[in-house]
């Protein structure tokens, strides 16, 4: 998500399941939709049905959503940004690009600095001992004078934002489509055509995409691709397009949303850092500032970044949070570095990590609550190494997952025996998803609610009141005893009904927040817009000086003095377009397409009058709930409010990895890199660096290798089922392989073969199919392999298998720091 | 009318029958009643992947003390806006994922240099939890980090969230993870 917010402003979809309909051109890359979200993806056969929209798929595989496809073209995984700057490429050289809407909602029109450059493969303010960028080589020029950003409204400037686009992707030629991504030219011209046919007033395209973008060590530059071709078609904002961002679980967008990752706060506030000594610091560099004076400036909502952070302390503390104190800053955790997946299990498994110049203790204890890393992450292995030297470790689950048993882990894992593990682990049962309340947060960003339907089996429990148990057994030891900065724990304000089990409903409350003392209107302090303990209903009544509280600024609306909005179940649909304003909450206040100012031209008429998302009225914007401020006129504010240029960017000098995606093989790649042959991977992209760290080369490893899910199965829960009825659908592992592979092997259907990363190797029945074409890149053939997720050691009796990760390198992206899942080296022998 | 009433209504009428000469009493005894004609509805969302699929869950059981519910079936919501009653195969079986025989019901330990699970009770699993949280916490506790600033964090404990937690139990687990410092920590979201 860190390449849509680079771009827009926000980390999530930008648009909703129903909304697809709306669509002339559904573009399928990176991810499977009939396969993975079927119920979603019905409503792009509607859109077929409905509007004869044309659905697109491009994908190493000939996937069931290629199979209901009008075009589908191969590719070779982890090309796939040649393939979208090919496609941008094209849109500018034949004016299929929607112009008028990149003047004013991109910045096109903005000169950057001229210490920016690119060549061979590198961007300026490379540094190679650190393998890192200095970003601000890539600044917006700004006037001497006035400090504005400089722009060119007539895109000509040689070096406004739209010519250094121009250039940079000049290379990506339908040649070199087909030489790097091994797509013939003329499937590759055929998907260009049909995309950008959207690239108008008159029509619109929607891309789906899900984890075949994300985990690649090019990851968030894929996505940004995708973004920028976007933004150029004019596609952004309007009922029918946007970026969907198809999220493989039911919350993992509501997990980010509460700052569920070690570098964010509940509504993506960063999470403070050893350099922010002091509340004022951390608001000073983490609030975004706008210089940008022309005439569309931006509302920079960041701005309201000291409001957020006051009120979340107000949420964790209390009334131990005062103006006096900070806040309760001081009690935050501060981070040094990264803390992230692929860390934690690198410093468990070293026991240490250097942080601010010093080495700090690893991990020594570990706690999951859902989640199976042994199973989910990169190289399990290394994963099982790493847990066998913890001391303890809780696992708060619905089954005994892999990781709960990782000390029972087959020899491939190079597990040691059980009496060499010292690890003391707990294995707690806990309700599943029908045995308690709460809110799910979907792809769409709609809160639903979902009612408890019965207990949970046994002694199992759910989990607010596990982790409410835990932590008042804690806090009780530090109560009595005292320890380390005790106050960390003992000021936590825990104020609910029910300490031990806090009703959900409740805790929905304080996600929104409340004010605690009488809100006075900005306008006229003579009025009182909410009384002290009345919910909040809007960002706007947020305060900074400690008279609000609320746990996530992102949720508010969601649960205000009219109810639990998330629990709304009206489907009344008006508009006629999908939004249903009245079923559930759409985070941010309930809008349902994000951006949706860019849906209207500059004096604030829709692009599209059949498909409007908002427009002016002469008095105030009416539509969609408006991502603008309700009466600014048009021309007042830029359409993209969370940023605070205000406009798109097609240039985002934020990312780690350029301000321009380029093409980067993957880390373990089968060929050289054909643009610059000396810059062949990222050369930024994260690696993590043990023994159990090897890296393939592609002499001795010379087939590429994918992963993927299958319809019938969920991750490496539903293989658990004892006589479930998925298993007698889908019975067990299996490898996926080409034909003429196969037969140039002499391995026949069925039969078993090998497959043997640095990091592990495993065996399971070849199923040889047409599916996967073998691709030329340059001159030399190349094969690729792919093999399902789902099965592990842990599953039910007869449905266990192999995990997937047993061949996967911890290498990621150098933004969002996922793993390379989805294309790495391997050889393939007969077993 | 609630699909109880209307089957009761119907039931009714075939009784009334008898006025017609015949009796149907005996054919309405042979008659199999629909599991779900008894059951509580309740509205809930598929646990699967991020389109979140309306579901109605069916239990049997009227909530009586002394009743314990289970689950005879799930289905598609048809009010729901987006899938409209429909399901994927992993939708229409969620009722086994609820239950299966491989769920468990009992907290369990597994002790150090041990080979087997060993059953534990709440009451003694949560004080030794608390306790090595608190031991590994003051063990490795950074109040200041080498630069000298004030850090203060557990590097200690590591700490992975799920995917099918609730955003109300994420939001208290975040409270948590805070209170103890944790810096090491992360969810579904990144792999």
């Amino acid at each position: 998500m860190a390449s849509l917010a680079a771009t827009f402003g926000r980390g999530a979809m930008t648009n909703g399941w129903v909304d697809i309909k709306n669509a002339d051109v559904v573009f399928v890359m990176g991810g499977n939709p009939a396969e993975n979200h079927p119920c979603g993806f019905k409503w792009a056969i509607e859109a077929k049905k409905t509007r004869g929209a044309k659905l697109v798929v491009v994908d190493p595989r000939f996937t069931r959503t290629a199979a209901v496809a009008d075009y589908y073209a191969p590719i070779r995984s982890g090309t796939d940004i040649t393939f979208l700057l090919g496609i941008i490429r094209y849109a500018i050289e034949t004016k299929r690009f929607h112009e008028d809407y990149v003047k004013i909602h991109t910045n096109a029109p903005y000169v950057i600095s001229d210490s920016y450059s690119f060549n061979d493969g590198l961007f300026s303010g490379f540094d190679a001992g650190k393998a890192e960028y200095d970003k601000e080589k890539w600044a917006y020029e700004a006037d001497e004078k006035t400090n504005a950003y400089k722009v060119d409204p007539t895109l000509q400037h040689p070096r406004c934002v739209f010519q250094l686009l121009k250039k940079h992707v000049d290379r990506y030629t339908p040649e070199m489509v087909e030489k790097i991504c091994g797509t013939p030219k003329d499937k590759f011209l055929k998907v260009a055509e049909i995309v950008t046919s959207s690239g108008n007033a008159a029509k619109v395209g929607t891309i789906l995409y899900a984890l075949g973008w994300t985990q690649h060590s090019t990851g968030v530059q894929i996505i940004r691709a995708a973004a920028m071709m976007q933004l150029l078609l004019g596609n952004v904002g309007r009922p029918g397009g946007g970026v969907n961002a198809l999220r493989g679980h039911s919350n993992i967008q509501g997990a980010t949303d509460i700052g569920g990752n070690t570098e964010i706060l509940p509504g993506y506030l960063k999470t403070p850092t050893g350099p922010m000594h002091t509340l004022a610091e951390y608001i000073e560099k983490t609030t975004p500032s706008t210089i940008n004076r022309q005439a569309w400036t931006s509302m920079n909502f960041w701005q309201n970044t000291n409001k957020f952070i006051v009120s979340l302390l107000k949420a964790q503390y209390g009334k131990n949070a005062t103006k006096d104190n900070d806040f309760g800053y001081e009690w935050l955790p501060k981070i040094d570095g990264n803390y992230s997946w692929m860390w934690i299990f690198d410093d468990m498994y070293k026991g240490k990590a250097k942080r601010a110049g010093a080495n700090e203790p690893g991990p020594e204890g570990f706690i999951t609550f859902g989640m199976n890393p042994v199973g989910i992450g990169p190289n399990s292995p290394k994963m099982v190494a790493a847990l066998s030297k913890l001391k303890w470790m809780v696992v708060v689950e619905n089954v005994e997952t892999e990781t709960a048993a990782f000390w029972k882990a087959p020899k491939e894992y190079g597990t040691p025996d059980p009496s060499q593990i010292q690890t003391e682990i707990f294995l707690l049962p806990a309700a599943t998803f029908a045995e308690k309340d709460g809110t799910f947060t979907n792809s769409a960003r709609w809160m639903q609610w979902k009612w408890k339907a019965l207990d949970p089996p046994g002694q199992a429990k759910g989990d607010p009141e596990i982790i409410s148990r835990i932590f008042l057994a804690v806090r009780e030891l530090y109560r009595k005893e005292g320890g380390a900065l005790p106050e960390q724990i003992l000021n936590v304000a825990w104020s609910y009904s029910n300490q031990i089990a806090p009703d959900q409903g409740e805790v929905l409350k304080e996600i929104n927040g409340k004010a605690l003392a009488d809100i006075k209107d900005p306008k006229d302090p003579t009025k009182t817009i909410r009384t002290a303990g009345q919910q909040l209903e809007n960002f706007g009544q947020l305060q900074d000086d400690g008279s609000t509280m609320c746990g996530n600024w992102l949720h508010l609306g969601v649960y205000t003095e009219a109810g639990n909005l998330a629990q709304r179940r009206s489907n009344a649909d008006p508009t006629g377009l999908g939004m249903f304003h009245n079923w559930a909450f759409a985070w941010p206040a309930n809008r349902r397409v994000m951006y949706n100012r860019a849906s209207a031209d500059a004096q604030g008429k829709p692009w599209d009058l059949e498909r409007p998302g908002i427009w002016w009225n002469g008095e105030k914007w009416i539509g969609d709930v408006p991502d603008m401020k309700p009466d600014a006129p048009p021309g007042t504010y830029g359409a993209f409010v969370m940023l605070p240029e205000g406009v798109g960017r097609l240039f985002a000098a934020t990312l780690n990895d350029g301000p321009f995606p380029e093409h980067y093989e993957a880390v373990e790649a089968p060929a050289d890199n054909l643009l610059h042959p000396k810059v062949g991977s990222n050369p930024v992209a994260k690696k993590i660096v043990s023994d159990k760290d090897v890296l393939a080369d592609r002499e001795k490893y010379p087939v590429v290798c994918t992963t993927y899910r299958l319809t019938e199965h969920f991750h490496y829960w539903t293989q658990h089922q004892e006589n479930g009825r998925l298993n007698q659908l889908q019975p067990g592992f299996f490898f996926e392989m080409p034909e003429a592979m196969a037969r140039s092997m002499g391995v026949a259907n069925g039969q078993h073969i090998r497959v043997t990363s640095p990091r592990g190797s495993m065996t399971g029945p070849a199923l040889v199919t047409k599916r996967l074409p073998p691709l030329k890149v340059g001159d030399k053939e190349v094969w690729q392999i792919g093999l399902p997720i789902h099965w592990g050691f842990a599953g039910a009796q007869g449905h266990q298998g192999p995990l997937a990760n047993l061949l996967t390198p911890s290498v990621g992206d150098p933004n969002a720091f996922t793993p390379e899942f989805k294309a790495f080296l391997v050889k393939v022998e007969k077993a | 009318m609630k699909r109880r009433t209307f089957l009761k209504g119907s039931a009714a009428t075939v009784g009334g029958a008898v006025a017609l000469g015949f009796d149907l009493g005996k054919a309405r005894a042979e008659m199999r009643e629909f599991k779900i004609s008894r059951t509580t509805e309740t509205r809930s969302t598929c646990p699967y992947c991020s389109v979140s699929c309306g579901v109605i869950i069916h239990t049997l059981g009227d909530k009586a003390k002394n009743v314990t519910p289970s689950v005879v079936h799930v289905e598609g919501d048809p009010d729901h806006p987006i899938n409209r009653g429909t399901l994927c195969p992993k939708g229409v079986t969620l009722k086994d994922d609820i239950n299966h025989s491989n769920r468990l019901k009992k907290p369990m330990v597994r002790k150090p240099g041990s080979d087997k699970w060993e059953e534990i009770t709440w009451g003694e699993a949560i004080p030794r939890i608390a306790r090595l949280i608190k031991t590994t916490r003051d063990r490795t506790f950074v109040a200041k980090n080498a630069k000298g600033e004030t850090v203060n964090r557990t590097p200690g404990l590591a700490w992975i969230g799920g995917c099918t937690d609730t955003n109300e139990f994420n939001y208290l687990q975040w409270r948590v993870i805070t209170a103890l410092g944790v810096p090491y920590r992360d969810s579904q979201a990144r792999v």
